[in-house]
C-alpha cells in the first residue's frame, strides 16, 4: 500500500512571508502552510526519517542554539516558539520556499534527486521582510535563476542514488512536509507528540475506540461514545463556547456537509474575533492566530476538518497576519468580520449561484437526473432548475450508514420535483433510464481525483459503464493541494456501531466486538479517478478534473 | 463566560418541617455535611468557578458564622439574599438576579444530591442551541422505614407525564396529574409534527435546568410566572409548539411592538448564518415528513434521563434518610474525622461516619448510621440505622434504631427509641424515655411514636408522646 501523499510542486510561494515570525519563519511555514503559500511541498515520511543520524544531530543542535538565542532576546517569542511544533527543519532557511515551479504538477516529479553538492545555498535567499515588496518581475528573475540552478543539480544527480541521494534531497527541498498526524496513528511517537501538542493547548484527546481493521489501523476509528465535553470543564474557559457548541455539533452529525461545516466554523469564528481583546503587550495578528490553533486542535479532535474547512482557516489565519500592526483592535476587527462574511458571500454563496447557473445549462427537459446522497450544491442546483421550469425527474441514490438520501429526497420532494428512491445496491437497474448523474464532492484533489462520500466512485464508475454522463459540482474553495490515488491512504473513520441496525427491537451484530474474526469499517470518503468524471463545474466555469491544478495555481496568483 | 450557575437554597423545606423547624434545609447535615454542599460541589467539580446563591438572611448568616456549616468549596460564592415572607418563587428569585444574569445560566436547586455527568445535560443545550436542557432520572423507590410516618409511604406525590420523542432527549410534553382533569390531552399540534411519542411516569425532576439568557429577560417582563417547575417549564415546553414562537414574522414584530413582551425572544446574532448552516446541512432531527430540522422551530426543550446513577431530591424525610445511607458512597473522606475520639472497645461499621470533635464511649455498637459534629455517645449504646445530628449527647445503656435525632438533643440513660424523630433541644429522660416499647415488636407500629420538641429548653422532662 502506498503510503506517501505527496502534493506536488504547483507554483512558487509569493505571500508566504506575511506568515512569518522574524525569528522561526520556515519552522511556521512549515507547519501551518500558510494561506496563499501553495508552494512545493513535498511531504514524505520516508525522506524526514532517512535523514542521517548526523544531519539530525547537527540540525539539533542549531534548534538548540537557536533557541538559546531567541531565549536571550525576549522571552515573548520564545513562548511562541513553544507553540509551534518541532519540526525536522533548522529554522534559518528561508531558502526552502524559493522552489523552481514546473508548468504542470507532476506527482512524481516531485521528489527530485540531487546530490549534497547542490548550491542551494548561493541561490537568493531573500529575507522575509523584504520579501512581498518584490515586485512580479523581480520575482521571475528569481525563480528563472533558481530554475536553472535546479536543473545544473539535477543533471549529476540523476545517476546517484541511495541515502546520498536522499539527504541533499530535503535541503533542495526542506518543507518536507511530515505526513498529518490523522494518517498515522498506528506510530505511537507520532500519538504521542499530538498528545503532547494537545496537552499544552489543554484540549482533550479524543478516545480511540479500541479496535482497528487492519489495512486501516493508521487512522483514527472514531468513537462517539465518550464525548470530549466530558473532559473539558462546564463553562468551558480554555475553549471558546461557540467552539464547543460546533465541535458537539460535527461530532454528533448535526452539522454535516462540506459547506454546512465551513459556514458554521466562520460563524463560529465570527463570534471568536467579536469576544476577542488584545492581551496588552501582544500584537492582534499574531496572539489571535495563537488563539485560534488550540480551536482547531479540538475541531479536528471532534471531527477531522474538510478540505474545505482547511482553505477557510488557511485564509482567516492569513486576513488575521494580514493586519497592520499599527491597526486599532475594534478597526481590526470589524475587518475580519467583513473579511468572513465575504469569504461565505463569495466562496459559498455566490459560487452556488454561479455554479448552479452553469449547471442548469447542462439540465435539459426530460433529463433524468441521477444524484447520491445529500450534496448541498447539488439539491441547490436542482431546485433552480426546477424553478427555471425545467422539465426533469431525480432519482436519489442513498447508501447506509447515513441515508443522507433520504434528507435529499425531503428536500427535492418538498419544492415538488418528481423522484425515485433507490439504494446504491439497484444503481446497475436503474442507471439505463438515466441521462446525467450530478455528484457533489468533498474535495477536488490536485491530480483531479474527486474526494466525496463513500459509494461515489462506484456510482462514476458505473456510470462510465453505460455512457451516462458524470458532472461533478464544487465550489473552487473545496479545491485541495492534496493528492491522492487511493482512499486508504487519508480518510475519516466514523464509529463502526453506525452499522448495527435495530429492527423490531433487536439489534443485530449487537456484540460484533466479541467476534475477533468481525471487523466493522465504516468508512467515510472515497476518491473518484478522473477517468470516470466527464466535467467538472465550478463557479469558474466548467473545466475538465485534470484542471484543478491550474485553478489552484491561478488562485494563488490573485491572493 | 459560557455559562452562569445558580443555586436557588432559600426554600424552607415545606415537605419536612420537623427536621427544617430549627435548621434551615439548605444547612441540614447529610453525611455530616450541610445539604448545599452537595450541588455546591457537583458545580465545582465540573469546572463552575462563581456560583449565585440565592437565600434567606438567615442561611447567610449560619454560613458565615456557624462553625459546624462549613462549606469547604474553592468557587467564589455569591450569597444574594431573598426575604423568607415574600413567598417567592424560584422563578422570582431567577428574577430578581437578572440583573446579574449576563450569560445563559445553570439553574440548580439546593436539595440536590447527584452523581449525573453534567455535560450531557448542557450538551444537549449546547448542540441543539436549546432554549431549555433539564436533567431528569428515575424515581427511586426509598425502601428505609420512615420515622413517624405510619406504615407504607403514602403516595401523595402527584405524578408527572413527561413526553419524548424516539431519541429520549426532545422534551414534547409535560403535565402533572394535579392539573388534569380528565385524562391526559395532547395537542393536536403536537402530535402532527411528533407522531411517535413516549409518554413516561416515575421520573423525578432533578431541578436542574439550563436556560437561554433570553428566558431570563422573558421572565424580567412577565411578572405572572412565579416559579420555575410549576409555571416556566410547562409554559416553555408548551410554546414548542405554537405558531407564534415560531414563524420569523413574530420575531420582527416584538422588535418593534416593544410593548408586546410575552414572547419569548430567541433570534441570535448572525441568525442568518445559522440558517444558511441549517440549510446546507444534510441533517434532520426527525424523519417522515416534509419540514426541515426541528420543523422550523426555533424554542427547543431538551430533557436528559438517567438511567442509573444516584439522583436525589432531599425534600422529604424519605429522601433525607435515603441520601444519609447514600452519602457515604459521593465523596472519598475517611469515614471517622480525625478529630473524633473513638474508644478502642467499640464498634463502628464500615458504612457509618463519625463527625469531627465526637466521642464514643467503650462497648458502643454504631452501624448503618451517621454522628454529627460534637456528639458525646456514652457506654453500651446501640445506634443502628440512625441519623444523629449535630451536638447530641446519647447517655449510657440506650438503643437507637432507624431514628433521627435532630442537633442539640439529649438522651437520657437507658432510652430506647425505634423509628423515632427526635427534635432539636429536646431531652429524652431516662425515666420516661423507654418509647412505646410494647409496640417495638409489631410492625405495623413500629413507626407510631413520634416525639418532636421543637422548644429551646431542656426543662421538658416528659416525652411527648402521639401515640395511637
Amino acid at each position: 500500500m502506498k503510503r506517501e501523499s505527496i502534493v506536488p510542486a504547483a507554483c512558487a510561494a509569493v505571500t508566504y512571508t506575511v506568515l512569518c515570525h522574524p525569528h522561526h519563519h520556515t519552522v511556521f511555514i512549515v507547519l501551518t502552510d500558510g494561506p496563499g503559500n501553495k508552494d512545493d511541498i513535498t511531504r514524505s515520511k520516508n525522506e524526514g526519517k532517512e535523514l542521517s543520524k548526523e544531519e539530525k544531530q547537527r540540525l539539533r543542535k542549531q534548534k538548540k542554539q537557536q533557541k538559546k538565542q531567541k531565549e536571550r532576546k525576549n522571552e515573548k517569542s520564545e513562548t511562541e516558539k513553544e507553540k509551534t511544533p518541532v519540526s525536522l527543519l533548522p529554522p534559518p532557511r528561508p531558502v526552502a520556499t524559493q522552489k523552481a515551479p514546473s508548468a504542470l504538477p507532476a506527482p512524481a516529479s516531485a521528489p527530485i534527486p540531487v546530490p549534497a553538492s547542490a548550491p542551494f545555498h548561493s541561490s537568493p535567499a531573500p529575507s522575509p521582510a523584504d520579501k512581498p515588496a518584490k515586485s512580479k518581475a523581480e520575482l521571475k528573475a528569481e525563480r528563472r535563476a533558481r530554475q536553472e540552478t535546479d536543473r545544473a543539480a539535477k543533471q549529476p544527480g540523476s545517476s546517484s542514488s541511495g541515502i546520498k541521494t536522499k539527504v541533499p534531497l530535503s535541503e533542495l527541498n526542506p518543507v518536507v512536509k511530515r505526513l498529518p498526524e490523522h494518517v498515522q496513528v498506528d506510530d505511537p511517537a507520532v500519538v504521542k507528540r499530538l498528545a503532547k501538542k494537545l496537552e499544552r493547548q489543554q484540549i482533550p484527546l479524543r478516545s480511540d475506540y479500541g479496535y482497528k481493521v487492519s489495512l486501516f489501523s493508521h487512522l483514527h476509528q472514531y468513537s462517539r461514545k465518550a464525548p470530549l465535553t466530558q473532559q473539558l470543564s462546564i463553562p468551558s474557559t480554555v475553549i471558546h463556547p461557540s467552539i464547543v457548541r460546533l465541535g458537539l455539533q460535527y461530532s454528533q452529525g448535526i452539522v454535516a456537509g462540506s459547506n454546512a461545516r465551513s459556514v458554521a466554523l466562520l460563524h463560529a469564528f465570527k463570534q471568536v474575533i467579536r469576544d476577542y481583546t488584545t492581551p496588552p503587550n501582544e500584537e492582534l495578528s499574531r496572539d489571535l492566530v495563537n488563539k485560534l490553533k488550540p480551536y482547531i486542535s479540538f475541531l479536528n479532535q471532534c471531527r477531522p476538518l474538510s478540505a474545505s474547512m482547511g482553505n477557510a482557516i488557511k485564509y482567516i489565519k492569513k486576513e488575521i497576519s494580514n493586519i497592520p500592526s499599527q491597526c486599532k483592535e475594534e478597526e481590526a476587527k470589524t475587518k475580519l468580520l467583513t473579511c468572513i462574511d465575504r469569504y461565505i458571500e463569495e466562496k459559498i454563496v455566490l459560487a452556488a449561484k454561479a455554479i448552479s447557473k452553469y449547471a442548469i445549462e447542462k439540465i435539459s427537459d426530460g433529463d433524468v437526473i441521477l444524484v447520491y446522497g445529500c450534496s448541498s450544491l447539488v439539491n441547490n442546483i436542482l431546485c433552480e432548475a426546477f424553478e427555471k421550469s425545467r422539465k426533469f425527474r431525480v432519482i436519489v441514490v442513498d447508501s447506509r450508514p447515513r441515508l443522507e438520501g433520504r434528507e435529499a429526497l425531503r428536500r427535492l420532494v418538498q419544492r415538488g420535483i418528481s423522484c425515485t428512491y433507490v439504494l446504491i445496491s439497484a444503481l446497475s437497474y436503474i442507471l439505463p433510464e438515466v441521462s446525467k448523474v450530478f455528484l457533489g464532492a468533498h474535495a477536488l484533489l490536485a491530480n483531479g481525483y474527486v474526494m466525496s462520500r463513500v459509494g461515489t466512485s462506484q456510482i462514476a464508475l458505473v456510470a462510465r459503464t453505460f455512457n451516462v454522463p458524470v458532472l461533478v459540482c464544487c465550489e473552487t474553495y473545496k479545491f485541495c493541494e492534496k493528492v491522492q490515488t487511493d482512499s486508504f491512504v487519508s480518510n475519516e473513520l466514523d464509529d463502526p456501531d453506525d452499522l448495527m441496525v435495530t429492527r423490531k427491537g433487536k439489534t443485530q451484530l449487537e456484540n460484533w466486538q466479541d467476534v475477533s474474526s468481525l471487523g466493522l469499517l465504516n468508512l467515510v470518503y472515497d476518491v473518484t479517478p478522473p477517468d470516470f468524471v466527464d466535467l467538472v463545474i465550478t463557479d469558474l466555469g466548467m473545466i475538465p478534473c485534470t484542471s484543478v491544478p491550474v485553478v489552484l495555481r491561478v488562485k494563488n496568483l490573485d491572493q | 463566560m459560557e455559562l452562569q450557575a445558580v443555586l436557588m437554597a432559600a426554600g424552607g423545606g415545606s415537605r419536612m418541617m420537623d427536621l427544617t423547624y430549627n435548621t434551615p434545609k439548605p444547612l441540614l447535615p447529610v453525611g455530616n455535611k450541610p445539604l448545599i454542599w452537595y450541588p455546591l460541589n457537583l458545580l465545582e467539580r465540573v469546572g463552575f468557578e462563581e456560583v449565585i446563591v440565592i437565600t434567606t438572611k438567615e442561611v447567610q448568616k449560619m454560613i458565615s458564622t456557624d462553625p459546624k456549616v462549613k462549606l469547604d468549596v474553592k468557587m467564589k460564592l455569591d450569597l444574594v439574599c431573598i426575604q423568607e415572607d415574600a413567598d417567592m418563587g424560584t422563578a422570582d428569585a431567577l428574577r430578581h438576579i437578572q440583573q446579574k444574569v449576563k450569560t445563559d445560566v445553570l439553574v440548580v436547586s439546593c436539595d440536590l444530591i447527584t452523581d449525573a455527568a453534567l455535560h450531557e445535560v448542557v450538551d444537549l443545550f449546547r448542540a441543539h442551541n436549546a432554549t431549555l436542557s433539564m436533567l431528569m432520572s428515575k424515581a427511586h423507590e426509598f425502601t428505609e422505614t420512615v420515622p413517624g410516618q405510619k406504615g407504607k409511604k403514602k403516595t401523595g406525590e402527584q405524578r408527572d407525564f413527561v413526553g419524548v420523542d424516539d431519541t429520549g432527549k426532545r422534551l414534547l410534553f409535560m403535565a402533572n396529574e394535579a392539573d388534569l382533569d380528565e385524562g391526559v390531552v395532547i395537542r393536536k399540534s403536537i402530535m402532527r409534527k411528533h407522531p411517535r411519542m413516549h409518554i413516561k411516569t416515575g421520573l423525578v425532576d432533578a431541578h436542574l435546568y439550563c436556560l437561554k439568557k433570553s428566558v431570563v429577560d422573558f421572565l424580567a417582563d412577565n411578572k405572572s410566572i412565579s416559579s420555575i417547575r410549576g409555571e416556566l417549564v410547562p409554559y416553555l415546553v408548551r410554546k414548542q409548539f405554537s405558531k407564534s414562537t415560531n414563524s420569523p414574522k413574530v420575531i420582527d414584530e416584538t422588535h418593534q411592538n416593544l410593548k408586546k413582551n410575552d414572547k419569548i425572544q430567541i433570534s441570535s446574532r448572525d441568525e442568518e448564518l445559522l440558517h444558511l448552516t441549517q440549510e446546507r446541512s444534510c441533517w434532520n432531527d426527525h424523519r417522515g415528513d416534509m419540514s426541515d430540522a426541528y420543523h422550523g422551530g426555533r424554542l427547543r426543550c431538551y430533557v436528559h434521563i438517567m438511567d442509573e446513577g444516584i439522583c436525589y431530591r432531599v425534600n422529604t424525610l424519605a429522601a433525607y434518610i435515603e441520601a444519609n445511607r447514600l452519602a457515604p458512597k459521593l465523596f472519598d473522606e475517611p469515614a471517622v474525622h480525625p478529630s473524633a475520639v473513638v474508644s478502642e472497645r467499640c464498634l463502628i461499621g464500615a458504612d457509618s461516619i463519625i463527625g469531627a470533635s465526637c466521642q464514643i464511649s467503650d462497648k458502643t455498637s454504631i452501624k448503618r448510621s451517621t454522628i454529627g459534629v460534637s456528639t458525646t455517645v456514652r457506654e453500651k449504646v446501640k445506634v443502628t440505622n440512625s441519623i444523629i445530628m449535630h451536638g447530641v449527647t446519647i447517655e449510657e445503656g440506650c438503643n437507637i434504631q432507624g431514628s433521627v435525632i435532630c442537633s442539640n438533643a439529649v438522651i437520657g440513660r437507658g432510652a430506647d427509641i425505634k423509628y423515632c424523630l427526635v427534635g432539636s433541644h429536646s431531652t429524652a429522660r431516662e425515666h420516661n424515655s423507654k418509647i412505646a416499647p410494647e409496640k417495638r415488636l409489631t410492625e405495623c407500629h413500629r413507626a407510631e411514636v413520634n416525639i418532636t420538641y421543637h422548644y429551646k429548653s431542656i426543662t421538658y422532662n416528659n416525652c411527648h408522646k402521639v401515640s395511637k
